[in-house]
């Protein structure tokens, strides 16, 4: 089959994985954008949410028949038990592996290895507790799961459009909480000048917390709908962390609109690269996007404050 | 009655003692200036008293209420409003929104306030739209000061607002000073330029490499022999 045969197919796919890459690349922006931070231990923040949801609707299942309506309500339930999960694990962690750091004015280098020491801890931690092997849904949630429509004949999923809605108005709540609450505007604030938005009556200290929250809400979602998709292992976090944290990269770190387009854009191009060099190719294609990013242009497509990031 | 206390206040930045036990008073409606040398330590003054550092002794109190220890936000709160040195907008905000953040603990009168900083800087009205960044350096102190003035503050600190601007803008911004100080605000204002700060000052105290080295009227100050020759850059 050609490129042009497979052009449609590969896109929605693209768009979908690029779509919960994007949930995910918000928090490593948002955190970016306060602390001027990388958040390296976000990726075990999305594989808790991604447990915390797949365990919730394992919990709440009925035995029986599962109708379309009850499969909506389940999914809807996972969707908030992953997004608490990770709004939780963001939260201790900003507590235990950060915010000690903060309070000593620890240099930048300790914060990158208590994040990956943070990192190591949870991700064996649930391989301890929630076992090796991956989990995946209930087979039957999804029974309807059939093609619902086909876009110039690329077969889309209710699966599939329910993990991109669902993406989608994530970003969109995100958009319209940044640019237009009290909490947005404290987070802008703080990421421009957290000294001058402390004398305006910001507490920094409160908005630190609530970003890495709000990322941790993010992340734990876009855990459940890539458990939906694929399954959720206490490694899983390790390469869609990664190809996120790219993601930010690449939108320019630090913009929130940045991270998704970046997001959108990473999932289409690794999706193009893995037709012509095959799908083990899939994370090559991806991180020579982070390293071509980084040598062209290292400010990201939206990006224009890196150099301000002292 | 004195609105603004600093008693015997030491800052340090590490080992280097930066404030050597400072003292100064300002009274309710008075406008104070802070003079000094580079270096001196009228911007950690400010600072100090905004929370931004935190003092190793002494004490500082606003109508009698301690602000030592407290941190910025809530030094706000309690009314202290602070124009930074070097003006520091959010440069990737609008005016508007720049404003707006200086209501950011009190959203209740924020329509009436913009109006009325709109009022004093009219130029800033006709670029509500134009992000902080984008504007000129006269501009930009104008929009740090309305911006302070949107928290009703009881007290504004100004650090250095003629900084950097053309001799023009600087009497704006001096005529703002002062019609803000009649309208009923306290001021505080650190300046390298002495002698249009004393000109609009009551009272003025001279800071040297962290002690207060001289204080008295605005107007005994101006005629001061050492001020003038130190300060005025005269003879």
């Amino acid at each position: 089959m050609s490129f042009v045969d497979q052009f449609w197919q590969l896109t929605v796919t693209g768009l979908l994985v690029g779509a919960i890459y994007a949930v995910i690349a918000l928090g490593y922006t948002l955190v970016y954008g306060v602390l001027q931070l990388i958040n390296f231990a976000h990726s075990e923040v999305f594989m808790l949410g991604a447990f915390g949801g797949l365990f919730a609707v394992r919990a709440l299942l009925p035995s029986g028949n599962i109708n379309a309506l009850l499969s909506v309500l389940l999914v809807l339930a996972g969707l908030a038990f992953g997004a608490a999960s990770g709004g939780l694990a963001a939260f201790a962690l900003e507590r235990t592996a950060y915010r000690p750091l903060r309070r000593r004015g620890a240099p930048r280098l300790a914060y990158l290895i208590s994040a990956i020491g943070a990192s190591l801890f949870a991700s064996n931690l649930a391989g301890k507790e929630f076992g090796r092997d991956s989990v995946n849904l209930p087979k039957d949630l999804f029974t309807y799961n059939t093609e619902v429509f086909s876009v110039f004949g690329a077969r889309v999923s209710s699966q599939d459009l329910v993990v991109f809605l669902v993406a989608l108005a994530m970003l969109l709540i995100l958009d319209r909480v940044v640019s237009g609450t009290q909490l947005g505007r404290g987070i802008r604030a703080v990421a421009q000048d957290a000294d001058t938005a402390s004398l305006m009556g910001v507490n920094v200290e409160r908005v630190i917390v609530r970003t890495f929250v709000i990322g941790g809400l993010l992340a734990g979602a876009g855990g459940f709908l890539y458990a939906m998709k694929f399954n959720a292992s206490f490694t899983m976090g390790f390469i869609p962390g990664v190809k996120a944290f790219t993601a930010a990269v690449l939108g320019g770190i630090g913009n929130v609109r940045g991270a998704v387009l970046g997001g959108l854009v990473l999932g289409l191009v690794e999706n193009y690269g893995q037709f012509f060099l095959g799908a083990d190719y899939t994370d090559v294609v991806a991180f020579m996007v982070l390293v071509l990013i980084l040598l062209v242009r290292p400010s990201g497509l939206l990006g224009e404050r890196l150099g301000r990031a002292a | 009655m004195t609105l603004l206390v600093v008693d015997d206040v030491v800052v340090r930045y590490g080992a280097v003692e930066a404030l050597k036990g400072i003292s100064l008073s300002v009274e309710q409606g008075e406008v104070v200036t802070l003079l000094g040398s580079n270096g001196a330590g009228k911007t950690t003054t400010l600072r100090t008293i905004s929370g931004l550092h935190a003092p190793a002794r002494g004490t500082i109190l606003l109508d009698g209420e301690p602000l030592t220890g407290k941190p910025p936000h809530e030094v706000a709160a309690m009314g202290v409003g602070h124009v930074p040195e070097g003006r520091r907008v959010f440069p990737r905000m609008s005016v508007n929104e720049n404003l707006e953040m200086g209501a950011y603990r009190d959203r209740s009168h924020l329509k009436e306030d913009t109006d009325r900083v709109f009022q004093l800087f009219p130029r800033l009205a006709e670029r509500r739209e134009q992000q902080g960044g984008t504007l000129s350096g006269g501009e930009q102190q104008m929009l740090a000061i309305g911006r302070a003035l949107m928290s009703r503050p009881r007290v504004l600190l100004l650090d250095e607002p003629s900084m950097g601007l053309a001799p023009l803008i600087v009497q704006t911004i001096f005529e703002i000073i002062k019609q803000v100080n009649d309208e009923g605000v306290t001021v505080l204002l650190v300046e390298q330029n002495a002698a249009q700060a004393l000109r609009l000052a009551d009272r003025g105290y001279v800071l040297e490499t962290g002690t207060m080295a001289m204080d008295g009227a605005a107007k005994d100050l101006l005629v001061d022999d050492r001020v003038r020759q130190v300060y005025l850059g005269e003879g």
